[in-house]
């Protein structure tokens, strides 16, 4: 591992407080817009919802002054710009459809921002985590294969990725995304050397021994089980691509890369030819507007619908019409914002996205801890991953899957882990940023 | 391990990238292909949500969009609504709109080519889109005096100014109330369409122009008189009226629907054959001027043409290539000649304005949305030369007779000359016959040309007669002409 000076030493957190102020002010105005637009008035509760969504981050934002001043100052903006958008969103959608999700999903954004505080509080370095390694595993794939469980596991849409208790639902695979991150950096963190120094090289890849092969055997049976029981290739995806990405850096070999890819392509193919779920996903995704997959399609061809309907600048917020799409708060608020916000918005969406990703990937090439580095890197990559599987679904790079948009689309589980993640990530980068100690060590 | 998550950002980065071209790809490339997709909810809201322009009759609107507080914006109404279904159609968001909201509707939903100007100027100050008003030739009195006179008969009444081709006057019975079907609500739509389509009496037939054609029965006549006429006949030639017409080639004969020859020595002039709707004399005259002269002289009223007023009217036919027996039976309208009503009111018309028939037409003008700029409006415009002058004349001397002195006298109008035809168009075993009668009036200045054709003999059943059933109501009709 290389000696990495900072570059850094300011804490910058005047710089995240204007950001902040700039995110809060798009929400809010966002907000006020749609109401305008819908409605013909300004929603009453706008000082309600723009005041919560303000206290919160700017409580995130004075916990940091005190527990993490040196923690990124640009995670936090984006991430307030991005949740913001999404209860825009959802408020758009509400006026439509005549529900309040909004409300709950401000409600979840404190929870979720909560969670967040406790975890910068209780965790003053990250790398006590590291000693929870063994119990994540154990926990975070309880959690992934909770919902297969009778009584408490929950079908919804076709996926078994819910459980229910009474009236609440949730996604333990979200919170089992942290966990397994955990794991895998504390796990590869020790295990990278055999995993990456022994073996024979073959065709300019360095091949790894049988037994060496047993934990990525493991992962790849795993997410299998999640696409096959739990009839979701999202999460599948995610917790595959997590794994590999995480084992890829670990051990730097190209190998394992070329190894997991031709294990999850295998495995879905597999998965393609044997199961009838996983064919029709492979048919709307292929042949969306054939007449026979075209009653199945329908919320994918009423997405792209509205997308092209709001072309390069968007039909404005308020003046779409995003709710003829089913659940288009939750796995196709991606589509509500084409449909509105235009290109240009998804644009600038996808970017914000790509930024928060890569400030992420940057406190991992700042952190000094092999365990730092690993864990940044995992969560910063599933927040990509998911991106990609929700954003590609609904725009037909690949298949359909039910992950859900981090931060944006309607959804407690989602936004609670999300905001977990960044807190570690931001607990990371605080780390990462802080002016070296006097001695310095790798 | 900074080197391999340096290359992991390249790879995030190229993720977020094919994403980005992914929704370019859909929200800019391919975006006009999904968007002119016609079950996309979106550009039907897109189309609904114009603000469509009327169509008035003599001024008041008959079907007009009023806003209203739902995703389609704009709600389609229609005031006399049963009344007027034949003319207006309707315009549905699950339906293709139908009659005139179908045939106008580039116009009225602003769209036309002839409205390009407007809408280039709507892009530049901003203004809301509207559509052009279609204004129509139909006298609504003239209409209610056609719907009230059918009463609650199934048929038929088109009236035109013989002079212009304006068609003053279009009712097929029974309608419908449009209105059910331009609801918002496609469960409701789609149950009042399911329930007019299994209807047995077909009320989404525009019976008048484009409903199932009709067997002419006696109206046919006239164009059976005008070939002969044109053929060297005068109302004066005395041609065979036996009581019954031996048909060549077969056992089967043809008789008079009167017991009794038409006139003494088993002849009749040509003009009381006309006046008493010999069927003997016609067969025989069919026989001897052959199906080719009748063809051509039916071709001459308009048969066999497409004709758009602009509503689509279905072509009326002549037996293309009939043996003798079915020729006879062509020249007195039955065998297979069909036709439709509007076709045997052209047939009056072309009579009475002196042999020329005007293309009929139902549009007036039509107008901008600020109701001032005229941007459509169709002339006059002579369709064809069926009959010469004088066998206009001729003709016209024929067919007052058989109001005056007739089969059709039931439609006589104290102090006006009634030129008219009757006709009793036998269906087969077992139905009453359709009852017809087509006029028009003043026979020395005609203002109206009219046919009305009533099914099933309508109240009367199996008494019926065009003379007794059609003839008042055409009478009714020619009376709510002259008198406005």
């Amino acid at each position: 591992m290389a000696v990495v000076t900072a570059v850094e030493t300011r804490p910058r957190r005047n710089v995240e407080l204007v950001l902040l102020i700039v995110s809060l002010g798009i929400a809010i105005g966002a907000y006020v817009l749609v109401g305008i637009a819908a409605e013909g008035r300004v929603q009453a509760n706008w000082m309600w919802v723009g005041g919560g969504l303000a206290v919160l981050v700017l409580g995130v934002h004075a916990v940091l002054r005190v527990v993490a001043p040196y923690a990124d100052p640009v995670i936090l903006p984006i991430t307030t710009a991005i949740n913001g958008l999404g209860l825009v969103v959802i408020h758009r959608l509400d006026l439509a459809e005549e529900t309040s999700l909004a409300t709950r999903q401000l409600l979840w954004t404190a929870i979720g921002v909560g969670a967040a505080v406790a975890v910068l509080v209780l965790v003053r370095d990250h790398r006590i985590l590291a000693r929870y390694t063994w119990t994540a595993a154990v926990l975070g794939f309880a959690l992934l294969l909770l919902p297969l469980l009778p009584f408490i596991g929950r079908n919804i849409r076709g996926a078994r990725i819910w459980i229910g208790l009474g009236p609440l639902s949730f996604q333990p695979g979200e919170i089992a995304k942290i966990l397994l991150a955990l794991f895998f950096a504390g796990y590869l963190v020790t295990a990278r050397d055999s995993l990456a120094l022994v073996g024979r090289r073959f065709l300019g890849l360095q091949l790894p021994r049988a037994r060496d092969l047993g934990p990525i055997l493991v992962a790849w049976a795993l997410s299998l089980g999640v696409l096959v029981f739990e009839r979701d290739l999202g999460t599948s995806l995610l917790f595959f691509g997590l794994f590999v990405a995480v084992l890829y850096v670990a051990t730097e070999r190209t190998s394992w890369i070329v190894i997991g890819m031709s294990l999850f392509v295998a495995g879905a193919v597999l998965a393609w030819r044997i199961f009838s779920h996983v064919q029709r996903r492979v048919d709307i995704w292929l042949h969306p507007f054939e007449p026979g997959t075209f009653e199945n399609a329908f919320q994918v061809v009423q997405g792209l619908y509205g997308m092209a309907s709001g072309g390069l600048l968007g039909t404005g917020l308020g003046e779409g019409r995003p709710d003829i799409i089913p659940f288009a708060e939750s796995d196709f608020i991606f589509t509500a914002i084409g449909e509105e916000l235009g290109l240009t918005g998804i644009f600038a969406l996808l970017l914000l996205y790509l930024i928060l990703v890569e400030r992420g990937l940057r406190t991992a090439i700042g952190a000094r801890d092999g365990f730092g580095k690993l864990l940044a890197a995992g969560l910063s990559f599933t927040i990509a991953l998911q991106c990609f599987v929700v954003a590609g679904g609904v725009t037909r790079v690949i298949p359909l899957t039910g992950l859900v948009m981090p931060f944006l689309a309607y959804g407690g589980s989602s936004l609670l882990s999300n905001w977990i993640v960044v807190a570690i990530l931001l607990r990371i980068s605080d780390a990462a940023r802080r002016p070296a100690p006097a001695e310095v060590t790798g | 391990m900074n080197a391999p998550l340096r290359r992991l950002a390249v790879v995030v980065a190229l993720l977020f990238a094919s994403l980005l071209l992914s929704a370019t790809y859909v929200q800019f490339v391919s975006a006009p292909e999904l968007n002119a997709r016609t079950d996309n909810r979106r550009t039907q809201f897109k189309e609904f949500g114009r603000d469509r322009g009327p169509i008035l009759v003599d001024g008041r609107p008959i079907a007009q969009s009023v806003e209203v507080d739902d995703p389609y914006t704009y709600q389609r109404k229609y005031t006399s609504a049963q009344m007027y279904s034949a003319v207006t159609g309707f315009y549905s968001i699950v339906y293709k709109p139908t009659g005139m909201e179908g045939a106008t509707n580039d116009l009225l939903n602003g769209t036309a080519d002839q409205l390009f100007y407007r809408r280039l100027s709507d892009l530049f100050t901003g203004r809301e889109p509207q559509g052009a008003s279609v204004e129509l030739t139909i006298d609504p009195k003239v209409q209610k005096a056609a719907w009230d006179a059918l009463g609650n008969q199934k048929g038929a009444v088109v009236a035109l100014d013989p002079k212009t081709g304006a068609i003053l006057a279009m009712v097929s019975k029974p309608g419908y109330d449009p209105n059910a079907l331009a609801g918002h609500d496609v469960a409701k739509v789609t149950k009042a369409w399911n329930g007019l389509l299994d209807d047995p009496d077909r009320p989404l037939d525009n019976r008048a122009i484009a409903g199932r054609l009709y067997p002419p029965g006696s109206v046919f006549k006239i164009v059976t008189a005008a070939a002969a006429l044109e053929g060297g006949y005068t109302p004066d030639t005395l041609v065979d009226g036996p009581a019954s017409l031996d048909l060549p080639q077969t056992s089967a004969s043809l008789p008079n629907d009167f017991a009794g020859a038409c006139g003494p020595n088993n002849k009749v002039s040509l003009l009381d054959a006309l006046r008493i709707s010999c069927n003997t004399a016609f067969g025989s005259i069919g026989l001897e001027i052959g199906d080719d002269a009748i063809r051509a002289q039916a071709e001459k009223f308009g048969f066999g043409k497409a004709l758009d007023v602009p509503l689509t009217v279905t072509p009326s036919t002549f037996p293309a290539d009939p043996n003798p027996p079915q020729t006879a039976q062509s020249a007195i309208g039955q065998f297979d000649v069909r036709v439709s009503p509007l076709q045997i009111a052209m047939v009056s018309a072309g009579v009475a304005n002196g042999g020329v028939v005007m293309r009929p037409q139902l549009v007036k003008d039509v107008l901008s949305a600020n109701g001032v700029d005229v941007i459509q409006r169709p002339q006059p415009e002579r369709f064809s030369d069926a009959v010469s002058g004088q066998v206009a004349a001729d003709l016209t001397r024929m067919m007052v007779a058989v109001v005056d002195d007739g089969t059709g006298k039931r439609a006589q109008i104290p102090g006006v000359r009634v030129a008219g035809k009757t006709g009793t168009a036998q269906q087969g075993e077992g139905r009453p016959p359709n009852a017809w009668f087509t006029a028009f009036a003043p026979a020395d200045d005609p203002k109206v040309a009219i046919a009305v054709v009533v099914e099933d003999g309508g109240a009367l059943g199996d008494a019926a007669s065009g003379g007794r059933v059609a003839a008042p109501i055409a009478k009714q009709v020619i009376e709510a002409v002259l008198n406005r």
